[in-house]
């Protein structure tokens, strides 16, 4: 799957965007060499891209986020190295944006850069079960908060629709005409579907651009 | 909403609220409780409802008190510090004798500490947090579904009672996402006629207030109070007990830890070892009888808390101190693991005991 140099992912909160961008980091990291991945989530202290520190490193991807991700200090504070994606365009770099309007705010440091160099892809992250994403036109509304508080548009749309540990195959052929009625009202293409890697093998065939998700780590 | 969704635990707890009748929700955000105050601000208006974010959660409690005043079912929801704050409230509430649900989704304490899930309000919770004689019913969920079906229980107890309903939650639970699905309960009537909604010159007035100037009055509000807490005690303590039927030894958990218990639980009965869990479900009243019967035929307890260790007075009070109580604890927002509570199963089991 071929994916613009810089890939922002934004969506409701809890729609799945840290997974599918650690996942999409290291698809990229098959095709390039320097990979970065930034956390900018500036809304949820818990469950973040730099819970998947460890593994990150293991792939040889680079982890940008706050100092303070996953700890105690509640701070909005993103460190200064998240501008070396759109100074250095040799790196391949994923945006994981927090949930939200109030989230994709933080991207407002990076737009001009962004916009100007024109190399970007913004996807929306939609989970058809998630209570506040249930039918098209609340999906909407929650897409247009966060392209207004982000003052960008989204160019393709993720669909992540799943149940957690319930997921079965159907929960996700079951999302697929949710995933083409927000294509047609937004005029975006579904850029890929996303299942559980478990999942993968019964779906392949039947969903096209399917692309299998590894769980970040769990604990309980 | 009874087909199945995905939600964090916050969410299916303000989405149950809203199923059960609540449509005034007066809060302050706090991590790791915010999706509450944020899913309410989204839903309320679309359902004629009220949401405000209050100037601080003393505020915000005493907004509580006046829609509690009128009978309809309200809410609010904080974490630890906020709690603290809102106690004043609370227990005046308790005085007035008022419905409503209180959520606390514990962060790391003492003071500011941190926004990592905890356990330790557990004495504030249960032993009264504001100032005078006074209980709330506590409910403990375990899971996002029980965050949504305890947050009803909740409202009906509460309604039932007259009195607050105190969700204990931690971050954890609320974070945490799964399936859940929450449909609508039945609509229960309840005794409405002491609220303040306007006499329409047809009846006299009512008074909501807390204070009494005569001492015997006084007196007599505070052993009224005492003879319904008595009758919820021995009517509405609830408590999941696991694998206890044959157990020798009996883990005493809530919430976050009981499900990290139930993993070591697991593990120890793979080894042949006869461990089973007392889950208390409702804190207060705490459920004295299923500790009560774990004691005639357990040696040791274990009590796994995400505090110092708070809950073990209760088991030892539970248990009239018969049997040793022992402890496997975090503080400070880290949760036991499961590998943590597995050896110290392992350690009593080799200790064994007398029955």
């Amino acid at each position: 799957m071929d994916f613009k140099r810089i890939v922002l992912l934004s969506g409701h909160y809890g729609s799945g965007k840290t997974n599918i961008a650690v996942n999409i980091a290291k698809e990229l990291k098959k095709q390039h060499d320097r990979v970065v991945i930034a956390d900018v989530d500036i809304v949820n202290p818990y469950f973040r891209a730099a819970d998947s520190r460890k593994e990150l490193e293991d792939a040889g991807i680079r982890l940008l986020c706050s100092e303070f991700a996953s700890s105690n200090v509640d701070l909005p504070a993103l460190p200064q190295d998240i501008y070396s994606i759109t100074d250095d365009r040799s790196l391949s770099a994923v945006f994981d944006v927090g949930g939200d309007d109030r989230g994709a705010l933080a991207l407002g440091r990076w737009r001009d850069a962004i916009m100007q160099e024109d190399n970007y892809e913004m996807l929306l992250v939609i989970n058809c079960y998630r209570p506040l994403t249930r039918n098209v036109p609340d999906t909407l509304e929650v897409m247009h908060e966060i392209e207004y508080a982000a003052g960008m548009r989204f160019t393709a749309i993720v669909n992540n629709s799943n149940l957690a540990g319930e997921t079965t195959p159907e929960t996700v052929l079951n999302s697929m005409q949710y995933a083409k009625d927000v294509s047609d009202a937004t005029g975006l293409p579904v850029k890929m579907t996303t299942v559980f890697e478990h999942l993968y093998p019964s779906l392949e065939g039947k969903i096209e651009n399917l692309f299998p998700l590894k769980l970040q780590d769990k604990i309980i | 909403m009874s087909e199945k969704v995905l939600m964090k635990g916050n969410e299916a707890l303000a989405e149950a609220a809203i199923q059960a009748g609540c449509r005034h929700y007066f809060g302050y955000p706090i991590t790791p409780q915010t999706e509450v105050a944020a899913y309410m601000a989204k839903r309320m208006p679309k359902i004629g409802g009220t949401f405000l974010q209050a100037e601080s959660e003393i505020a915000d409690i005493n907004m509580v008190y006046g829609v509690a005043s009128t009978g309809y079912r309200v809410m609010t929801s904080s974490s630890s510090p906020g709690i603290s704050l809102k106690s004043e409230g609370l227990s005046y509430m308790a005085g007035a004798d008022l419905p409503a649900l209180v959520v606390n989704v514990q962060r790391g304490g003492p003071g500011l500490g941190g926004i990592q899930p905890s356990q330790s309000d557990y004495f504030q919770a249960t032993k009264g947090g504001g100032h005078g004689d006074y209980h709330m019913i506590v409910l403990a969920p375990s899971s996002v579904q029980e965050m949504a079906d305890l947050t009803i229980k909740g409202f009906d107890l509460a309604d039932k009672y007259r009195m607050t309903s105190m969700i204990l939650a931690d971050g954890t639970i609320g974070q945490m996402m799964e399936p859940v699905s929450i449909t609508a309960p039945e609509k229960k009537e309840y005794d409405k006629s002491w609220t303040v909604t306007g006499t329409k010159m047809q009846r006299k007035h009512n008074i909501i207030n807390s204070l009494f100037l005569d001492p015997d009055e006084l007196e007599r509000s505070n052993f009224a109070r005492y003879e319904k807490y008595a009758k919820i005690e021995a009517e509405e303590a609830m408590a999941e007990n696991y694998l206890m039927d044959d157990a020798e030894i009996c883990v005493v958990a809530f919430g976050i830890a009981a499900r990290v218990a139930k993993n070591a639980i697991t593990e120890a009965r793979r080894q042949g070892i006869k461990v089973g869990l007392v889950r208390p479900i409702t804190l207060w009243p705490f459920p004295v009888n299923d500790l009560k019967a774990a004691a005639e035929k357990c040696h040791t307890f274990l009590s796994v808390e995400l505090s110092m260790g708070q809950m073990i007075y209760d088991i030892r009070m539970a248990t009239d101190c018969r049997r040793p109580v022992e402890l496997c604890n975090r503080a400070g927002g880290i949760i036991p693991s499961p590998e943590e509570v597995y050896a110290k199963i392992i350690d009593i089991a080799k200790k064994g005991g007398n029955l």
